[in-house]
């Protein structure tokens, strides 16, 4: 059940375009900067079949001219800091 | 992750998702501000806001001494998100990664909750009542055996006002003891003396609206870019915006914030004195001094030099100042040319002279900023004297963009240590030796004024050197890890752990001082109480309790209130727990009456998101000894510096003088030691943030790449560093986001596995007391 966010960055003139494409995606929220063309996008898939089909999706969205991830959750790999997780 | 709302399952599980959908998000968001300064994210709130699930709350934020407004999401009893405060003038509703994630800090898996007593060896759950009563009895017979400066208190800049006021209150008030002190000491003290020797009053006149209004920034030693990120994002926010708008980066390594600089400068370590004092000499051979400005408002004077290091325990130092006239220290300045200064910083002629036409322009406004590098030095009262000159020859200073700005490091080293005065010298108001600031104290205390004791005893280091040699049988740590962050970090962890010596230490996780502790009491975090920073623009910031505290955890006000009256001083701390910090608040005002201090009421605070005093008929003081703006100004000139009994703020002829330990043959390297982005001073908290973990999972040493080679490492393999006092076997890093010149290594100390300061010397500035955490000498071995 991965969360993921991405700063998105559209072609030039396609952020009204990329927003829609987007938004019409299932497992996707978006929230466009009002100010700057730039996109922040959350994804929150149930599985990785269906991740993987959203990455497939977003490959292909031609007013996408790329995606930066900046953060990544799976509940198969959380974190929890314990005292001594971090000796040499 | 377990969550305490108290609902039914479903419920938390779709809290829990939500929540990390917003961390998800602010990362995002802070990434883009990063990227594009001033981008703006409203529809997101809009969101929020509609979902009805959360509701948001006002605080600064937890970390850094910015003073960032932040709003605290909240849902049930649990705080699920946090962004930037868009009414708060500080930040203007931008946060760096960590304030994006601060919340999180509250809900490790191994938060205290309890507290712990040492039996026989072993620390072991009781009751808190059980725990403080412990306390009290401890305290009692220290006093009763060992007179009463057996007992210390060693408190933080991360106190809460109401903290550092009823410390001071008790220890200083009632028990009569100077034995109090903070862990501000080691990171802002010398900012103060300085402030004190060339003003005769603390803290910046100026504010973060000089970002505003500067063409030119110069960082003193001070890599903004991660210590300051929204102060810096600001600086290239009206860079970008204006078209005559510079930053020049004069540092002992290069880093982020030299990146982003036009202009990068390296200077040897120390040698910023000489710089200074050349940089002086440029504007006076140049012609470029505002004499009408100096002529009115300032006066020339000089002190004591070789004035020592204190490595000596009992080590002691008065400074004695002696007036002289411009000629004399036109004289003095005549060491200085920059080609003779060139030889010893390293710094070329051609530069010291760009950098004192900049300041020298009358045309330019300049604000120079500095932090740590400046204020953790041997010569830290000096660096800042000399670059108040700097500012005073030029008559930049006091108004909008001409500004020399001390930043600070924690989120109430101003607030709690330097206005309510948890230093041994010092008193709310005054200093202990002051007989009027006693008799205020101890008329506001309601205690006798022969309670308070006119004498200092120890500044931290020597505070921690009478703990090993005995003269201390007894301290309370709060809110601060010395067992990381003290200089020459062995002596003091093997004095805390002799037999007769009593620890207790109130925290949130557990740390290596946590470790020494024989008591151990669970503290509050942040929201989970109600309390007051103060930044390092003079805001004053209230925050309310806006979720509970884990288990048994409290106040470190109300555990300080509940010895207090186990002690028998009942009548100094009389307030209920719904009240308390009104009425402390109220109580602690009363030392600032007056037109140079006075603090907002507390009504006025709930309501606002930070006040900067004086406060003054309703209004904000915004630039200092300035009358368009400071009602304190009374001398009917264009400037009133009123600190000083002259009416002057003061130009000292201050020397180079080399640091306490330099690279010789057999120590050929200089270790410089600092912070980075990501984690917050020790790491205690920010660690165990799962993304600011991820980011940077461990520490490093950094070393040049010519030195790398000359050793045969390569990135990430180990190299031994060793000094004098200690050693560490460290994973290297190269071309990373710093690079020190070659004979240097970087180090930063948030990791508690790489305990970097068992390696660092405990030398200090004589007239602060704070040490210098950024030059020592050490060699380099490979580890195979």
């Amino acid at each position: 059940m991965p969360i993921f966010s991405y700063l998105a960055i559209p072609e030039a003139g396609a952020v009204d375009k990329l927003c829609a494409e987007l938004s019409s995606i299932n497992c996707c929220e978006i929230i466009p900067a009002e100010n700057k063309e730039i996109v922040i996008l959350v994804t929150d898939t149930p599985n990785a079949a269906t991740e993987t089909k959203l990455q497939e999706q977003l490959n292909g969205l031609k007013s996408l001219q790329s995606l930066s991830m900046t953060f990544g959750h799976s509940d198969e790999d959380q974190l929890g800091k314990q005292r001594g997780d971090h000796e040499a | 992750m377990k969550i305490n709302l108290g609902n039914n399952e479903v419920t938390m599980k779709l809290n829990r998702r939500s929540f990390i959908k917003c961390a998800a998000a602010s990362s995002a968001i802070a990434a883009a501000a990063a990227i594009f300064p001033g981008v703006s994210f409203a529809d997101w709130k809009k969101q929020e806001g509609a979902s009805g699930m959360i509701t948001w709350k006002k605080a600064p934020c937890r970390f850094c001494g910015t003073g960032c407004g932040v709003l605290v999401g909240v849902s049930g009893d649990r705080a699920v998100a946090v962004k930037g405060d868009p009414n708060c003038s500080v930040n203007k509703g931008l946060c760096c990664v960590k304030g994006y994630h601060s919340v999180q800090a509250l809900y490790g898996k191994d938060r205290i909750t309890k507290a712990k007593v040492r039996r026989n060896g072993e620390m072991v759950a009781v009751p808190i009542k059980e725990a403080l009563d412990i306390i009290a009895a401890k305290m009692k017979e220290t006093i009763d055996k060992h007179g009463k400066d057996s007992v210390a208190m060693y408190g933080s800049g991360q106190w809460t006002i109401p903290d550092g006021y009823v410390a001071s209150k008790l220890f200083k008030g009632c028990i009569g003891t100077n034995n109090l002190e903070a862990n501000a000491r080691l990171c802002m003290a010398s900012a103060v003396t300085g402030f004190m020797t060339s003003f005769g009053i603390d803290e910046p006149m100026g504010c973060y609206e000089d970002i505003d209004h500067a063409n030119v920034f110069v960082t003193w030693g001070n890599n903004m870019a991660e210590m300051h990120p929204v102060l810096f994002s600001r600086m290239l926010a009206n860079r970008k915006r204006r078209s005559n708008v510079e930053i020049i980066d004069f540092a002992t390594r290069t880093t982020r914030t030299s990146q982003a600089a036009d202009k990068s400068i390296l200077f040897k370590p120390q040698t910023d004195l000489a710089v200074a004092n050349a940089i002086c000499y440029e504007i006076i051979q140049n012609k470029w001094v505002n004499w009408d400005f100096v002529n009115t408002h300032v006066s020339f004077h000089k002190g004591l030099s070789n004035i020592g290091y204190g490595t000596e325990d009992h080590f002691a130092f008065t400074d004695k100042e002696e007036s002289i006239n411009f000629e004399e220290y036109k004289k003095f300045l005549e060491d200085y040319t920059p080609e003779k200064v060139e030889k010893i910083s390293g710094v070329s002629a051609k530069d010291i002279k760009y950098l004192a036409s900049l300041y020298g322009d009358p045309a330019k406004k300049v604000t120079s900023f500095w932090c740590m590098g400046m204020n953790q030095h041997t010569r830290g009262t000096w660096i800042q004297n000399l670059v108040y000159n700097i500012h005073l020859l030029t008559g930049k200073i006091s108004a909008p963009g001409n500004s020399p700005f001390s930043l600070t490091g924690q989120p109430s080293a101003c607030g709690t240590v330097r206005e309510v005065g948890t230093l041994t010298h010092a008193l709310p108001h005054g200093v202990v030796m002051d007989e009027h600031a006693r008799e205020l104290a101890a008329k506001i205390w309601d205690v006798p004024v022969s309670n308070i004791d006119p004498k200092p005893t120890y500044h931290t280091v020597e505070m921690f050197r009478a703990l090993d040699r005995g003269d201390i049988k007894f301290m309370w740590i709060q809110v601060t890890n010395p067992m990381v962050t003290m200089p020459n970090l062995n002596r003091y962890r093997n004095g805390a752990l002799k037999d007769d010596r009593f620890i207790v230490v109130s925290d949130v996780y557990p740390t290596p001082t946590t470790d020494v502790a024989d008591v151990i009491l669970p503290a509050a975090m942040w929201i989970e109480q109600e309390g007051m920073f103060g930044n390092s623009e003079r805001r004053t910031q209230h925050f309310a309790e806006i979720v509970p505290p884990p288990g048994e955890a409290m106040s470190d006000t109300w555990q300080l209130i509940e010895v207090a009256r186990r002690l028998g001083y009942e009548k100094q701390f009389p307030w209920g727990k719904d009240e308390y910090i009104g009425k402390i608040w109220e109580e602690y005002r009363r030392f600032h009456e007056g037109p140079k201090h006075n603090m907002a009421p507390y009504t006025v605070l709930l309501e606002r998101s930070g006040v900067q005093w004086p406060f003054v008929d309703g209004k904000e003081t915004r630039w200092r000894f300035n009358p368009k703006y400071d009602p304190a100004c009374t001398n009917g000139k264009d400037f009133d510096f009123y600190g000083k009994k002259d009416n002057t703020a003061w130009i000292w002829a201050r020397p180079y003088e080399p640091a306490a330990e330099s690279p010789d043959a057999e120590y050929n390297f200089w270790l410089n030691t600092g912070r980075v982005l990501e984690h917050w001073h020790t790491g205690s908290m920010t660690r165990r943030v799962p993304i600011l973990h991820q980011a940077m999972p461990a520490s490093y040493v950094e070393l040049n790449p010519e030195d790398a080679a000359d050793l045969g490492v390569v990135n990430g393999e180990k190299v031994k560093i060793i000094s004098r006092r200690g050693s560490i076997v460290m994973p290297a890093s190269i071309n990373g986001r710093g690079v020190p010149p070659r004979g240097m290594v970087f180090v930063p100390f948030f990791d508690e596995s790489y305990l970097i300061n068992e390696l660092t010397l405990d030398a200090f500035c004589p007239i602060s007391k704070q040490p210098d955490y950024k030059k020592c000498a050490v060699r380099l071995e490979k580890v195979s």
